[in-house]
């Protein structure tokens, strides 16, 4: 036992050290790699607080794409100097203290908890057979809180249609500005070659997996969504304008599917998004299914941006 | 000290750290990050409420864990949005930064 | 038996540990990128197959020690790729 927390004690003071070193570091570039290593030391942490989900989808989304996202818009900024007029002392010092107090208000939280922990385990595994999932927290995303699970994919579709929405208006309808490095027969272009297939059986493989092992339709998505970027990035395949109807088909079916079987379950088994019990596990494979297809591709137009060239006849 | 108390107190330094750079840091994308490193810090909690709800065979009370994760989704749209609107705002007045005395000089008009 | 494995795995782990502070020590020492790129890459290959292969007498089935497997083959092949890029990118700085 006291080796355990001998490594909790050192991941987190390494924790601590590379999220204060990503704020104070001077320059942006080197802020937005040491974020990116603290990301994937956040997995390390989440598998030791026993949320190995948790861990996968920090790993793909927390650490992979935001990073990528972030250096991409670094790239196009061109940073010309360091920050402009860092702020003044007294306000540093105020906002020291501030944060100081919200840090120790937590803590007192956290060290000094009210009550015995109360905790829905026994509720959830009660009736976690019933779907035939083994995966409590599957279990949880597509059956108990089936809703909220619902309108985070809506809530995704909007932040694309919003991000789209920035495009001056006339270039609506054209193709995303990511930035291609296509030059033929290099190293990139044999990595997005031999990479996607492996990665796309990963993505797969999760998704299949996630109803009774960690995994799930957004850890398979965010894999998805990093193929087809690197794809889309070695120039392999051109990137789609946002008028494609393929692109919007496939970002559409994972949450028309969703809202049809939540519909459909009014009248088969007597309310929104309810499962009847034989055809509760196929129902949920197939909308696991469209829904990793749909967190793909919604994924990668999030990181390829808002449009800037208008479209070749 | 055990692991819930450790990785908690870990979770209240984050969040402190992450309003200090949102609050300090004057670049657009450093306070982007700032808010991922709060948000990160805010889920680490939830982790931590999962953790001492253990019961019923499993290491963690699985219903703040799926909150978590539609937590991350959540947050990682926030920030394509954000970095949508600030790579808009670069194109628009050719200064990056929030502070509106700073820009007007470098204003160009149109797009 | 179960011992034997165990100090087996205590000793690869422990070694695999050793040559990853080794390419630590070559990042932070070395004069410049490129010499740096070398140690790092070859030293985290070595030391990531040193620690897969001391783990795997503690898998379960084989199909988790293919899996251990699989994931050493695929670190070393992006990571071979992303030096490249990165030592490309290195000398189109050294030239211009």
């Amino acid at each position: 036992m006291t080796m355990d927390i001998v490594f909790d004690i050192g991941l987190v003071a390494l924790l601590i050290s590379i999220a204060v070193w990503s704020i104070v570091a001077r320059d942006a570039f080197s802020a937005i790699m040491i974020f990116m290593v603290y990301g994937l030391l956040l997995s390390l942490a989440w598998v030791r607080l026993a949320a190995v989900d948790i861990a996968l989808t920090e790993a793909a989304i927390g650490a992979g794409v935001t990073g990528m996202l972030l250096l991409n818009a670094l790239a196009r900024l061109r940073m010309t100097g360091s920050d402009a007029a860092p702020a003044a002392l007294p306000l540093r010092i105020a906002a020291g203290v501030l944060c100081m107090l919200v840090s120790a208000a937590l803590s007192a939280l956290v060290l000094f908890p009210s009550g015995e922990p109360t905790t829905l385990a026994p509720a959830v595994m009660a009736r976690l057979g019933e779907s035939g999932l083994e995966n409590p927290v599957a279990g949880v995303l597509f059956v108990f809180r089936s809703l909220d699970t619902l309108l985070e994919k809506v809530v995704l579709l909007l932040a694309l249609l919003a991000v789209w929405s920035l495009a001056p208006d006339g270039l609506w309808g054209g193709i995303p500005g990511l930035r291609v490095f296509a030059e033929k027969k290099s190293v990139l272009v044999f990595l997005a070659q031999t990479l996607p297939p492996i990665g796309i059986m990963v993505a797969i493989y999760m998704c299949w997996v996630g109803a009774s092992e960690p995994g799930g339709a957004f850890q398979g998505g965010a894999v998805l969504a990093a193929m087809w970027i690197l794809v889309m990035v070695a120039g392999l395949r051109k990137v789609p304008s946002i008028d494609s109807q393929s692109v919007r088909l496939a970002m559409a079916v994972g949450p028309v599917v969703f809202l049809a079987i939540g519909i459909a379950g009014i009248f088969v088994a007597n309310s929104f998004l309810a499962y009847p019990s034989d055809y509760a596990k196929p129902l949920i494979v197939v909308i696991e299914a469209t829904l990793t297809l749909s967190i793909g591709v919604t994924l990668g137009l999030l990181a390829a941006g808002p449009p800037e060239k208008v479209q070749q006849p | 000290m055990n692991v819930v108390m450790l990785f908690g107190i870990c979770a209240a330094v984050l969040v402190g750290l992450g309003l200090f750079g949102l609050i300090v840091r004057p670049h657009p994308l450093r306070k982007i990050l700032a808010l991922n490193v709060l948000s990160s810090g805010v889920f680490l909690l939830f982790g931590v409420i999962a953790r001492r709800g253990t019961a019923a065979g499993l290491g963690g009370d699985p219903v703040p864990q799926a909150m978590v994760i539609t937590g991350i989704v959540v947050a990682f749209s926030s920030t394509a949005m954000a970095v949508a609107l600030v790579l808009r705002l670069f194109k628009e007045s050719g200064a990056v930064t929030l502070d509106v005395a700073e820009a007007e000089p470098a204003k160009r008009d149109g797009g | 038996m179960n011992i034997v494995l165990d100090i087996f795995t205590i000793a690869a782990v422990s070694a695999g540990a050793f040559v990853f502070m080794a390419g630590t020590v070559g990042l932070l020492r070395f004069p410049d990128e490129l010499t740096r790129l070398h140690a790092l890459t070859k030293a985290d290959n070595l030391g990531l197959g040193l620690i897969v292969f001391g783990l795997l007498p503690q898998m379960d089935n084989m199909f988790a020690a293919l899996k251990l497997i699989s994931v050493w083959l695929l670190v070393q092949f992006s990571g071979a790729m992303v030096t490249q890029l990165i030592a490309r990118t290195i000398r189109r700085g050294m030239n211009a």
